[in-house]
Protein backbone atom coordinates (compact mmCIF):
# COMPACT_ATOMS: atom_id res chain seq x y z
CA UNK A 1 0.00 0.00 0.00
CA UNK A 2 1.01 3.34 -0.87
CA UNK A 3 1.75 6.50 1.71
CA UNK A 4 -0.02 9.50 0.18
CA UNK A 5 2.59 12.03 1.98
CA UNK A 6 5.64 9.96 2.75
CA UNK A 7 7.57 13.08 4.24
CA UNK A 8 5.43 13.64 7.32
CA UNK A 9 3.90 10.40 7.73
CA UNK A 10 6.76 8.28 7.95
CA UNK A 11 9.00 11.27 9.65
CA UNK A 12 10.81 9.95 12.90
CA UNK A 13 9.73 11.20 16.19
CA UNK A 14 11.80 14.21 16.81
CA UNK A 15 11.17 15.94 13.42
CA UNK A 16 7.37 15.55 14.38
CA UNK A 17 7.73 17.02 17.58
CA UNK A 18 10.21 20.01 16.11
CA UNK A 19 7.10 20.40 13.51
CA UNK A 20 4.65 20.35 16.59
CA UNK A 21 6.11 22.70 18.78
CA UNK A 22 6.94 25.34 16.12
CA UNK A 23 3.32 25.49 14.85
CA UNK A 24 1.87 24.81 18.03
CA UNK A 25 3.55 28.59 19.09
CA UNK A 26 2.40 29.86 15.67
CA UNK A 27 -0.96 28.76 16.69
CA UNK A 28 -1.17 29.84 20.20
CA UNK A 29 0.59 33.46 19.09
CA UNK A 30 -1.97 34.26 16.73
CA UNK A 31 -5.07 33.22 18.60
CA UNK A 32 -3.95 35.30 21.42
CA UNK A 33 -4.54 38.16 19.18
CA UNK A 34 -6.80 36.81 16.92
CA UNK A 35 -9.48 35.11 18.87
CA UNK A 36 -10.75 36.99 22.16
CA UNK A 37 -11.80 34.10 24.17
CA UNK A 38 -8.57 32.10 23.49
CA UNK A 39 -6.75 35.39 24.70
CA UNK A 40 -9.15 35.56 27.76
CA UNK A 41 -8.72 32.18 28.94
CA UNK A 42 -5.26 32.02 28.62
CA UNK A 43 -5.18 35.26 30.71
CA UNK A 44 -7.13 33.96 33.48
CA UNK A 45 -4.49 30.68 33.71
CA UNK A 46 -2.07 33.70 33.79
CA UNK A 47 -0.09 32.31 30.43
CA UNK A 48 1.24 34.52 27.61
CA UNK A 49 1.89 33.22 24.40
CA UNK A 50 6.04 33.37 24.78
CA UNK A 51 5.62 30.65 27.81
CA UNK A 52 4.69 28.13 25.55
CA UNK A 53 8.81 26.76 25.44
CA UNK A 54 8.29 22.93 25.06
CA UNK A 55 5.45 20.64 23.70
CA UNK A 56 4.52 19.73 27.75
CA UNK A 57 4.14 23.64 28.19
CA UNK A 58 0.74 22.46 25.87
CA UNK A 59 -0.47 20.71 29.34
CA UNK A 60 -0.23 24.66 30.93
CA UNK A 61 -3.26 25.43 28.83
CA UNK A 62 -6.87 24.81 29.78
CA UNK A 63 -9.15 22.73 27.78
CA UNK A 64 -11.72 23.84 25.50
CA UNK A 65 -15.38 21.71 26.02
CA UNK A 66 -18.59 21.81 23.69
CA UNK A 67 -19.89 24.55 25.71
CA UNK A 68 -17.01 27.08 25.31
CA UNK A 69 -18.24 26.09 21.32
CA UNK A 70 -22.05 27.05 22.25
CA UNK A 71 -21.03 30.01 24.02
CA UNK A 72 -19.41 31.80 20.89
CA UNK A 73 -21.89 30.44 18.63
CA UNK A 74 -21.70 31.52 15.61
CA UNK A 75 -18.61 32.93 14.83
CA UNK A 76 -16.75 34.41 18.03
CA UNK A 77 -13.99 31.01 17.73
CA UNK A 78 -13.07 32.15 13.92
CA UNK A 79 -9.39 33.46 13.71
CA UNK A 80 -9.88 35.11 10.32
CA UNK A 81 -12.00 37.85 9.23
CA UNK A 82 -15.00 36.26 7.35
CA UNK A 83 -13.99 37.41 4.11
CA UNK A 84 -11.38 34.77 4.21
CA UNK A 85 -13.72 31.96 5.22
CA UNK A 86 -15.27 29.65 2.25
CA UNK A 87 -16.84 26.98 3.71
CA UNK A 88 -19.22 26.91 6.87
CA UNK A 89 -19.62 23.14 8.67
CA UNK A 90 -22.25 22.38 11.55
CA UNK A 91 -22.67 19.45 13.98
CA UNK A 92 -25.75 18.92 14.39
CA UNK A 93 -26.72 20.03 17.94
CA UNK A 94 -29.25 17.14 20.19
CA UNK A 95 -29.40 19.74 23.04
CA UNK A 96 -29.35 23.49 22.07
CA UNK A 97 -27.55 25.56 19.62
CA UNK A 98 -24.97 23.40 16.50
CA UNK A 99 -21.13 23.89 17.15
CA UNK A 100 -20.45 26.40 13.53
CA UNK A 101 -16.93 25.71 12.63
CA UNK A 102 -15.32 27.67 9.57
CA UNK A 103 -12.78 27.36 6.56
CA UNK A 104 -10.16 29.08 4.85
CA UNK A 105 -8.96 27.86 1.41
CA UNK A 106 -5.92 26.68 3.04
CA UNK A 107 -7.69 24.69 5.60
CA UNK A 108 -10.19 23.23 3.17
CA UNK A 109 -6.47 22.00 1.27
CA UNK A 110 -5.29 20.44 4.29
CA UNK A 111 -8.33 18.82 5.16
CA UNK A 112 -8.32 17.20 1.30
CA UNK A 113 -4.67 16.06 2.06
CA UNK A 114 -5.52 14.60 5.42
CA UNK A 115 -8.65 12.61 3.52
CA UNK A 116 -6.30 11.70 0.56
CA UNK A 117 -3.72 10.05 3.14
CA UNK A 118 -6.96 8.41 4.96
CA UNK A 119 -8.10 6.73 1.33
CA UNK A 120 -4.21 5.78 0.68
CA UNK A 121 -3.73 4.50 4.28
CA UNK A 122 -6.78 2.54 3.43
CA UNK A 123 -5.94 0.94 0.31
CA UNK A 124 -7.50 3.27 -2.64
CA UNK A 125 -5.20 4.87 -4.94
CA UNK A 126 -6.34 7.20 -7.78
CA UNK A 127 -6.93 4.03 -9.76
CA UNK A 128 -10.22 3.65 -7.42
CA UNK A 129 -13.92 4.47 -7.75
CA UNK A 130 -15.35 5.57 -4.23
CA UNK A 131 -19.20 5.24 -3.88
CA UNK A 132 -19.24 7.92 -0.95
CA UNK A 133 -22.65 7.20 1.11
CA UNK A 134 -21.68 9.77 3.85
CA UNK A 135 -24.49 12.34 3.81
CA UNK A 136 -23.49 15.86 2.17
CA UNK A 137 -24.69 19.05 3.89
CA UNK A 138 -23.18 20.50 7.01
CA UNK A 139 -21.97 18.02 8.43
CA UNK A 140 -18.51 17.53 7.49
CA UNK A 141 -18.73 13.73 6.47
CA UNK A 142 -20.10 13.96 3.15
CA UNK A 143 -17.97 16.76 1.42
CA UNK A 144 -14.85 15.90 3.96
CA UNK A 145 -14.51 12.71 2.23
CA UNK A 146 -15.06 13.72 -1.29
CA UNK A 147 -12.74 16.69 -1.26
CA UNK A 148 -10.51 14.17 -0.45
CA UNK A 149 -11.21 11.83 -2.78
CA UNK A 150 -10.60 14.56 -5.38
CA UNK A 151 -7.28 15.30 -4.18
CA UNK A 152 -6.37 11.53 -4.53
CA UNK A 153 -6.98 11.67 -8.33
CA UNK A 154 -9.75 9.08 -7.40
CA UNK A 155 -13.31 9.20 -9.60
CA UNK A 156 -15.81 9.73 -6.28
CA UNK A 157 -19.82 8.90 -7.06
CA UNK A 158 -21.27 11.68 -4.56
CA UNK A 159 -24.34 9.35 -3.62
CA UNK A 160 -24.55 10.42 -0.31
CA UNK A 161 -27.33 8.98 2.08
CA UNK A 162 -30.66 7.28 1.19
CA UNK A 163 -32.64 6.02 -1.60
CA UNK A 164 -30.67 3.06 -0.89
CA UNK A 165 -31.94 0.30 -3.53
CA UNK A 166 -31.04 3.17 -5.77
CA UNK A 167 -27.37 2.85 -4.01
CA UNK A 168 -27.09 -0.46 -4.67
CA UNK A 169 -28.05 -0.06 -8.45
CA UNK A 170 -25.01 2.12 -9.22
CA UNK A 171 -22.76 -0.31 -7.34
CA UNK A 172 -23.50 -2.78 -9.38
CA UNK A 173 -23.73 -0.48 -12.68
CA UNK A 174 -20.28 1.52 -11.60
CA UNK A 175 -18.82 -1.11 -10.10
CA UNK A 176 -17.11 1.25 -7.26
CA UNK A 177 -14.14 0.37 -5.32
CA UNK A 178 -14.26 1.46 -2.13
CA UNK A 179 -16.99 2.41 -0.35
CA UNK A 180 -17.62 4.93 2.84
CA UNK A 181 -20.51 5.52 5.09
CA UNK A 182 -21.71 5.26 8.71
CA UNK A 183 -21.28 1.89 9.45
CA UNK A 184 -24.85 1.78 10.45
CA UNK A 185 -26.09 2.75 7.14
CA UNK A 186 -23.84 0.87 5.38
CA UNK A 187 -25.33 -2.47 7.44
CA UNK A 188 -28.63 -1.08 6.44
CA UNK A 189 -27.93 -1.48 2.75
CA UNK A 190 -26.29 -4.37 3.39
CA UNK A 191 -29.45 -6.20 4.39
CA UNK A 192 -31.57 -4.32 1.22
CA UNK A 193 -29.14 -5.92 -1.01
CA UNK A 194 -29.42 -8.78 0.40
CA UNK A 195 -33.32 -8.07 -0.02
CA UNK A 196 -33.18 -7.21 -3.77
CA UNK A 197 -31.20 -10.63 -4.19
CA UNK A 198 -27.74 -8.59 -4.48
CA UNK A 199 -24.22 -10.65 -3.27
CA UNK A 200 -21.80 -8.01 -2.32
CA UNK A 201 -19.35 -11.23 -3.39
CA UNK A 202 -20.36 -10.44 -7.48
CA UNK A 203 -19.93 -6.09 -6.71
CA UNK A 204 -16.30 -4.84 -7.19
CA UNK A 205 -15.67 -3.27 -3.67
CA UNK A 206 -12.08 -4.11 -1.84
CA UNK A 207 -11.89 -1.85 1.09
CA UNK A 208 -14.59 0.52 3.14
CA UNK A 209 -14.02 3.42 5.24
CA UNK A 210 -16.26 3.77 8.12
CA UNK A 211 -17.10 6.22 10.75
CA UNK A 212 -18.75 9.27 12.37
CA UNK A 213 -20.02 6.90 14.79
CA UNK A 214 -18.29 4.47 17.12
CA UNK A 215 -18.29 0.86 16.08
CA UNK A 216 -17.20 -2.13 17.46
CA UNK A 217 -14.52 -5.22 16.22
CA UNK A 218 -18.16 -7.38 16.22
CA UNK A 219 -19.35 -4.62 13.90
CA UNK A 220 -16.02 -4.87 11.65
CA UNK A 221 -16.21 -8.92 11.24
CA UNK A 222 -20.27 -8.10 10.30
CA UNK A 223 -19.27 -5.94 7.91
CA UNK A 224 -16.15 -7.45 6.17
CA UNK A 225 -18.10 -11.14 6.03
CA UNK A 226 -21.30 -9.04 4.37
CA UNK A 227 -19.56 -6.91 2.08
CA UNK A 228 -16.61 -8.88 1.10
CA UNK A 229 -14.23 -6.12 2.10
CA UNK A 230 -12.01 -4.88 4.22
CA UNK A 231 -12.92 -2.29 6.93
CA UNK A 232 -11.49 0.88 7.93
CA UNK A 233 -12.17 3.27 10.87
CA UNK A 234 -12.37 6.62 10.34
CA UNK A 235 -12.72 9.24 13.30
CA UNK A 236 -12.63 13.17 12.71
CA UNK A 237 -14.75 15.57 14.35
CA UNK A 238 -15.89 18.62 12.71
CA UNK A 239 -14.67 20.75 15.81
CA UNK A 240 -11.06 18.94 15.20
CA UNK A 241 -11.55 19.17 11.33
CA UNK A 242 -14.26 16.48 10.24
CA UNK A 243 -13.33 12.84 9.01
CA UNK A 244 -9.59 12.87 8.60
CA UNK A 245 -7.86 13.24 12.26
CA UNK A 246 -7.14 9.76 12.04
CA UNK A 247 -7.40 6.40 10.26
CA UNK A 248 -6.20 3.09 10.80
CA UNK A 249 -3.93 1.25 7.82
CA UNK A 250 -4.94 -1.32 5.85
CA UNK A 251 -2.16 -3.56 6.96
CA UNK A 252 -2.85 -3.40 10.52
CA UNK A 253 -6.56 -2.41 10.91
CA UNK A 254 -5.09 -2.00 14.46
CA UNK A 255 -5.43 1.50 15.78
CA UNK A 256 -6.19 5.16 13.93
CA UNK A 257 -2.82 6.75 12.60
CA UNK A 258 -3.36 10.19 14.39
CA UNK A 259 -2.03 12.92 11.83
CA UNK A 260 0.52 14.17 13.84
CA UNK A 261 1.63 17.00 11.77
CA UNK A 262 -1.43 18.73 11.95
CA UNK A 263 -2.77 17.80 15.49
CA UNK A 264 -1.29 17.24 18.98
CA UNK A 265 -2.99 14.69 20.52
CA UNK A 266 -3.59 13.66 24.21
CA UNK A 267 -4.98 11.07 26.81
CA UNK A 268 -6.72 12.39 29.98
CA UNK A 269 -8.11 11.72 32.84
CA UNK A 270 -11.39 12.84 32.54
CA UNK A 271 -12.03 13.26 35.97
CA UNK A 272 -8.62 15.41 37.18
CA UNK A 273 -7.52 16.51 33.76
CA UNK A 274 -3.94 15.07 34.18
CA UNK A 275 -2.85 13.44 31.52
CA UNK A 276 -2.28 10.12 31.09
CA UNK A 277 1.20 8.38 30.04
CA UNK A 278 0.76 5.90 26.89
CA UNK A 279 -1.15 2.93 26.95
CA UNK A 280 -4.23 4.45 29.86
CA UNK A 281 -7.27 5.10 28.88
CA UNK A 282 -8.78 7.99 29.07
CA UNK A 283 -10.77 11.06 27.53
CA UNK A 284 -9.09 11.71 23.80
CA UNK A 285 -8.04 15.55 23.57
CA UNK A 286 -6.76 17.20 20.61
CA UNK A 287 -5.28 20.45 19.63
CA UNK A 288 -5.10 21.71 15.90
CA UNK A 289 -1.93 23.27 14.91
CA UNK A 290 -1.99 24.15 11.24
CA UNK A 291 -5.98 25.41 10.94
CA UNK A 292 -6.32 28.90 10.17
CA UNK A 293 -10.27 29.80 10.53
CA UNK A 294 -11.09 27.68 13.16
CA UNK A 295 -8.18 26.96 15.42
CA UNK A 296 -9.06 24.68 18.63
CA UNK A 297 -6.91 24.14 21.40
CA UNK A 298 -7.16 21.16 23.64
CA UNK A 299 -10.73 19.90 22.68
CA UNK A 300 -12.12 17.42 24.70
CA UNK A 301 -13.63 14.84 22.38
CA UNK A 302 -15.85 12.99 25.41
CA UNK A 303 -14.42 9.63 23.63
CA UNK A 304 -12.53 7.31 24.92
CA UNK A 305 -9.47 5.69 24.00
CA UNK A 306 -5.77 4.81 24.79
CA UNK A 307 -2.82 5.56 22.75
CA UNK A 308 -0.30 3.20 21.26
CA UNK A 309 3.31 4.99 20.33
CA UNK A 310 4.65 1.45 18.77
CA UNK A 311 6.04 1.38 15.34
CA UNK A 312 3.55 -0.14 12.85
CA UNK A 313 4.35 -2.24 9.93
CA UNK A 314 2.87 -0.26 7.49
CA UNK A 315 6.17 2.07 7.96
CA UNK A 316 3.61 5.11 9.11
CA UNK A 317 5.37 6.43 12.58
CA UNK A 318 2.48 8.84 13.38
CA UNK A 319 0.85 7.33 16.69
CA UNK A 320 -1.91 5.35 16.73
CA UNK A 321 -5.20 5.87 18.99
CA UNK A 322 -7.29 2.44 19.65
CA UNK A 323 -10.80 2.10 18.31
CA UNK A 324 -12.90 4.61 20.90
CA UNK A 325 -14.69 2.23 23.11
CA UNK A 326 -16.95 4.50 24.77
CA UNK A 327 -18.09 8.44 26.22
CA UNK A 328 -16.82 9.95 29.08
CA UNK A 329 -20.90 10.08 30.52
CA UNK A 330 -20.58 6.62 30.86
CA UNK A 331 -17.75 6.05 33.12
CA UNK A 332 -18.50 5.09 36.95
CA UNK A 333 -16.28 6.22 39.98
CA UNK A 334 -15.70 3.00 41.99
CA UNK A 335 -13.83 3.78 45.39
CA UNK A 336 -12.04 6.41 43.21
CA UNK A 337 -11.16 4.55 40.57
CA UNK A 338 -12.34 5.61 37.25
CA UNK A 339 -14.13 2.58 35.20
CA UNK A 340 -15.46 2.46 31.86
CA UNK A 341 -17.40 -0.55 30.49
CA UNK A 342 -15.52 -1.39 27.55
CA UNK A 343 -12.35 -1.62 30.09
CA UNK A 344 -14.49 -4.49 31.44
CA UNK A 345 -15.57 -5.66 27.68
CA UNK A 346 -11.80 -5.66 26.85
CA UNK A 347 -10.82 -7.87 30.39
CA UNK A 348 -13.76 -10.34 29.35
CA UNK A 349 -12.00 -10.78 25.79
CA UNK A 350 -8.89 -11.22 27.12
CA UNK A 351 -9.93 -13.98 29.12
CA UNK A 352 -12.00 -16.20 26.59
CA UNK A 353 -11.23 -14.58 23.08
CA UNK A 354 -14.99 -13.88 23.45
CA UNK A 355 -17.48 -10.81 23.49
CA UNK A 356 -19.78 -12.35 25.83
CA UNK A 357 -22.98 -10.03 27.28
CA UNK A 358 -21.86 -8.18 30.22
CA UNK A 359 -23.20 -6.00 32.83
CA UNK A 360 -21.80 -3.86 35.31
CA UNK A 361 -23.75 -3.79 38.70
CA UNK A 362 -22.47 -1.03 40.86
CA UNK A 363 -24.19 -0.90 44.95
CA UNK A 364 -23.07 1.06 47.71
CA UNK A 365 -22.52 -1.49 50.71
CA UNK A 366 -22.04 0.29 54.08
CA UNK A 367 -20.80 2.84 52.42
CA UNK A 368 -18.92 0.88 50.46
CA UNK A 369 -18.95 0.48 46.41
CA UNK A 370 -19.01 -2.54 45.54
CA UNK A 371 -18.96 -3.45 41.95
CA UNK A 372 -20.55 -7.02 40.17
CA UNK A 373 -20.47 -7.76 36.75
CA UNK A 374 -22.49 -10.08 35.17
CA UNK A 375 -21.57 -12.43 32.46
CA UNK A 376 -23.93 -14.56 30.40
CA UNK A 377 -22.45 -17.50 30.03
CA UNK A 378 -22.20 -19.08 27.32
CA UNK A 379 -21.21 -22.52 25.34
CA UNK A 380 -17.46 -21.37 25.13
CA UNK A 381 -17.50 -20.44 28.50
CA UNK A 382 -19.46 -23.26 30.28
CA UNK A 383 -17.72 -26.09 32.09
CA UNK A 384 -19.74 -29.19 33.26
CA UNK A 385 -17.60 -28.69 35.93
CA UNK A 386 -18.44 -26.65 39.40
CA UNK A 387 -14.41 -26.27 39.84
CA UNK A 388 -13.71 -24.96 36.50
CA UNK A 389 -16.68 -22.23 36.31
CA UNK A 390 -15.26 -20.99 39.76
CA UNK A 391 -11.54 -20.60 38.82
CA UNK A 392 -13.08 -18.93 35.64
CA UNK A 393 -15.14 -16.06 37.97
CA UNK A 394 -11.90 -15.77 39.83
CA UNK A 395 -9.18 -15.60 37.12
CA UNK A 396 -11.93 -12.67 35.21
CA UNK A 397 -11.78 -10.89 38.55
CA UNK A 398 -8.33 -10.96 39.07
CA UNK A 399 -7.70 -10.08 35.76
CA UNK A 400 -9.96 -6.86 36.80
CA UNK A 401 -8.27 -5.93 39.77
CA UNK A 402 -5.21 -5.62 37.99
CA UNK A 403 -5.74 -4.30 34.97
CA UNK A 404 -8.31 -1.39 36.57
CA UNK A 405 -7.17 -1.72 39.87
CA UNK A 406 -10.81 -2.48 41.46
CA UNK A 407 -11.88 -5.21 42.85
CA UNK A 408 -15.11 -6.93 41.64
CA UNK A 409 -17.20 -10.04 42.18
CA UNK A 410 -17.77 -11.56 38.49
CA UNK A 411 -21.41 -13.57 38.34
CA UNK A 412 -21.86 -15.94 35.70
CA UNK A 413 -25.92 -15.15 35.28
CA UNK A 414 -27.99 -17.78 32.71
CA UNK A 415 -28.08 -16.46 28.79
CA UNK A 416 -30.85 -13.78 27.55
CA UNK A 417 -30.80 -12.30 31.64
CA UNK A 418 -29.25 -9.50 31.24
CA UNK A 419 -31.60 -6.24 30.50
CA UNK A 420 -32.08 -5.43 27.33
CA UNK A 421 -33.19 -1.95 25.58
CA UNK A 422 -33.95 -1.65 21.90
CA UNK A 423 -31.55 -5.02 21.37
CA UNK A 424 -28.76 -3.54 23.50
CA UNK A 425 -27.54 -4.71 26.77
CA UNK A 426 -28.32 -2.68 29.13
CA UNK A 427 -24.35 -2.48 30.56
CA UNK A 428 -24.51 -0.35 33.78
CA UNK A 429 -26.63 -0.37 36.63
CA UNK A 430 -25.54 1.71 39.16
CA UNK A 431 -27.50 1.22 42.21
CA UNK A 432 -25.93 4.04 44.60
CA UNK A 433 -27.92 7.04 45.57
CA UNK A 434 -25.58 10.22 45.49
CA UNK B 1 -19.04 -46.10 22.67
CA UNK B 2 -19.16 -43.93 25.92
CA UNK B 3 -22.11 -42.56 27.66
CA UNK B 4 -23.39 -38.98 26.40
CA UNK B 5 -24.11 -36.31 29.78
CA UNK B 6 -26.09 -33.32 29.15
CA UNK B 7 -25.14 -31.10 31.57
CA UNK B 8 -27.04 -27.18 31.81
CA UNK B 9 -26.04 -24.21 33.81
CA UNK B 10 -28.36 -22.73 35.85
CA UNK B 11 -28.82 -20.02 38.40
CA UNK B 12 -29.79 -20.69 41.63
CA UNK B 13 -33.47 -19.33 41.59
CA UNK B 14 -36.64 -20.78 43.25
CA UNK B 15 -38.34 -23.56 40.91
CA UNK B 16 -35.69 -23.27 38.00
CA UNK B 17 -34.67 -26.99 38.38
CA UNK B 18 -38.81 -27.66 38.02
CA UNK B 19 -38.82 -26.07 34.72
CA UNK B 20 -36.09 -27.36 33.43
CA UNK B 21 -37.57 -30.99 34.06
CA UNK B 22 -40.89 -29.67 32.47
CA UNK B 23 -39.15 -28.69 29.35
CA UNK B 24 -37.78 -32.11 28.83
CA UNK B 25 -40.99 -33.80 30.12
CA UNK B 26 -43.07 -31.23 27.03
CA UNK B 27 -40.34 -32.46 24.64
CA UNK B 28 -41.08 -35.83 25.73
CA UNK B 29 -37.64 -36.73 26.93
CA UNK B 30 -37.08 -39.15 30.11
CA UNK B 31 -34.72 -38.73 32.20
CA UNK B 32 -32.52 -41.83 33.31
CA UNK B 33 -30.71 -40.06 35.82
CA UNK B 34 -29.72 -36.43 37.50
CA UNK B 35 -27.37 -34.77 39.58
CA UNK B 36 -27.08 -31.10 40.79
CA UNK B 37 -23.73 -29.61 41.82
CA UNK B 38 -24.37 -25.67 42.92
CA UNK B 39 -22.70 -22.75 44.01
CA UNK B 40 -24.24 -19.95 46.36
CA UNK B 41 -25.14 -18.49 43.17
CA UNK B 42 -25.14 -21.08 40.23
CA UNK B 43 -25.42 -24.64 39.54
CA UNK B 44 -24.73 -27.78 36.96
CA UNK B 45 -27.12 -29.54 36.20
CA UNK B 46 -26.29 -33.25 34.99
CA UNK B 47 -28.43 -35.49 33.43
CA UNK B 48 -28.58 -38.61 31.47
CA UNK B 49 -31.26 -38.95 29.43
CA UNK B 50 -32.92 -41.18 26.79
CA UNK B 51 -32.96 -38.68 24.04
CA UNK B 52 -29.72 -36.53 23.66
CA UNK B 53 -30.66 -34.62 20.44
CA UNK B 54 -34.07 -34.27 21.61
CA UNK B 55 -33.44 -32.53 25.47
CA UNK B 56 -30.39 -30.40 24.16
CA UNK B 57 -32.76 -29.01 21.17
CA UNK B 58 -35.66 -28.62 23.39
CA UNK B 59 -33.44 -26.82 26.25
CA UNK B 60 -31.24 -24.64 23.69
CA UNK B 61 -34.56 -23.29 22.00
CA UNK B 62 -35.31 -22.55 25.34
CA UNK B 63 -32.50 -20.26 25.91
CA UNK B 64 -30.04 -22.73 28.47
CA UNK B 65 -26.60 -23.16 27.80
CA UNK B 66 -26.23 -27.05 27.38
CA UNK B 67 -22.74 -28.88 27.21
CA UNK B 68 -22.31 -32.18 26.20
CA UNK B 69 -19.83 -34.42 28.15
CA UNK B 70 -18.79 -38.00 27.68
CA UNK B 71 -18.78 -40.14 31.07
CA UNK B 72 -18.25 -43.35 31.55
CA UNK B 73 -21.59 -45.49 32.87
CA UNK B 74 -20.20 -48.61 34.70
CA UNK B 75 -22.50 -51.26 36.51
CA UNK B 76 -21.62 -51.90 40.09
CA UNK B 77 -22.23 -55.02 42.00
CA UNK B 78 -24.94 -55.14 44.53
CA UNK B 79 -22.40 -56.05 47.32
CA UNK B 80 -20.12 -55.25 49.29
CA UNK B 81 -17.35 -53.48 47.64
CA UNK B 82 -18.80 -53.44 44.67
CA UNK B 83 -17.70 -49.93 43.98
CA UNK B 84 -13.74 -50.27 45.08
CA UNK B 85 -13.75 -52.78 42.19
CA UNK B 86 -14.05 -49.97 39.77
CA UNK B 87 -12.02 -47.25 41.84
CA UNK B 88 -9.22 -48.92 43.38
CA UNK B 89 -7.08 -49.98 39.91
CA UNK B 90 -8.17 -46.43 38.96
CA UNK B 91 -6.45 -44.79 41.85
CA UNK B 92 -3.52 -46.99 41.61
CA UNK B 93 -2.96 -45.52 38.53
CA UNK B 94 -3.74 -41.92 39.42
CA UNK B 95 -7.08 -41.68 37.93
CA UNK B 96 -9.10 -39.16 39.97
CA UNK B 97 -13.06 -39.10 39.73
CA UNK B 98 -14.03 -35.63 38.95
CA UNK B 99 -17.71 -36.80 40.00
CA UNK B 100 -19.92 -39.27 40.22
CA UNK B 101 -23.09 -40.18 40.43
CA UNK B 102 -26.08 -43.50 40.29
CA UNK B 103 -28.97 -44.83 39.12
CA UNK B 104 -30.85 -47.95 39.66
CA UNK B 105 -30.47 -50.34 37.03
CA UNK B 106 -34.39 -50.98 36.18
CA UNK B 107 -33.33 -54.48 34.27
CA UNK B 108 -31.67 -55.78 37.45
CA UNK B 109 -30.86 -54.94 40.91
CA UNK B 110 -27.52 -53.55 40.15
CA UNK B 111 -26.72 -49.76 40.41
CA UNK B 112 -24.88 -47.83 37.30
CA UNK B 113 -22.40 -45.27 38.09
CA UNK B 114 -21.72 -42.43 36.13
CA UNK B 115 -18.22 -40.74 36.38
CA UNK B 116 -16.24 -38.12 35.33
CA UNK B 117 -12.45 -38.77 35.21
CA UNK B 118 -9.97 -36.19 34.59
CA UNK B 119 -8.43 -38.29 32.26
CA UNK B 120 -11.31 -40.24 30.60
CA UNK B 121 -9.11 -41.92 27.79
CA UNK B 122 -6.63 -43.26 30.56
CA UNK B 123 -9.40 -44.82 32.85
CA UNK B 124 -11.58 -46.26 29.63
CA UNK B 125 -8.05 -48.23 28.51
CA UNK B 126 -7.68 -49.21 32.96
CA UNK B 127 -11.44 -50.58 32.72
CA UNK B 128 -10.84 -52.15 29.39
CA UNK B 129 -7.96 -54.16 30.92
CA UNK B 130 -9.30 -54.82 34.24
CA UNK B 131 -12.30 -56.73 32.01
CA UNK B 132 -15.11 -53.96 33.67
CA UNK B 133 -17.88 -53.44 31.62
CA UNK B 134 -18.63 -50.09 29.75
CA UNK B 135 -21.89 -49.27 29.16
CA UNK B 136 -22.59 -47.67 25.75
CA UNK B 137 -24.86 -44.76 25.50
CA UNK B 138 -26.84 -46.94 22.89
CA UNK B 139 -27.81 -49.30 26.41
CA UNK B 140 -28.46 -46.67 28.45
CA UNK B 141 -31.19 -45.47 25.94
CA UNK B 142 -32.46 -48.83 25.85
CA UNK B 143 -32.60 -48.90 29.63
ZN1 LIG C 1 -0.16 1.44 10.26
Amino acid sequence: MSIYNINFETMPREGIEAIQLKRLQATIERIYVTVPFYKKVFDTAGIKPADIKSLEDLQRLPFTTKLDLRDNYPYDMFAVPMENIVRIHASSGTTGKPTVVGYTKRDLDTWAELMARSFAAAGATSGDIIHNAFGYGLFTGGLGVHYGAEKLGASVIPVSGGNTKRQITIMQDFKPTILTGTPSYILHLAEVADEMGVDFKDLHFKSGIFGAEPWSENMRAELEEKLHLKAMDIYGLSEVIGPGVSIECYEEQKGLHVFEDHFIVEIIDPESGEVLPYGETGELVFTSITKEAFPIIRYRTKDITRLNPEPCTCGRTHIRMNKPSGRTDDMLIIRGVNVFPSQIESVLMETKQIHPHYQLVVDRINNLDTLTVKVEIDEALFSDEIKTLQTMEQKISNDIKEYLGVSAKVMFVEPKTITRSEGKAVRVIDNRKF
Amino acid sequence: MCAEQISIFIENKEGRLAEVTAILRDADVNIRALSLADTTDFGVLRLIVNNNDRAEKALKKEGFTVGITQVLAVEVKDEPGGLNDILDPLSENEVNVEYMYAFANPQCKNAIMIFRFDDHDKALKILAEKKIKVISKQEICNL
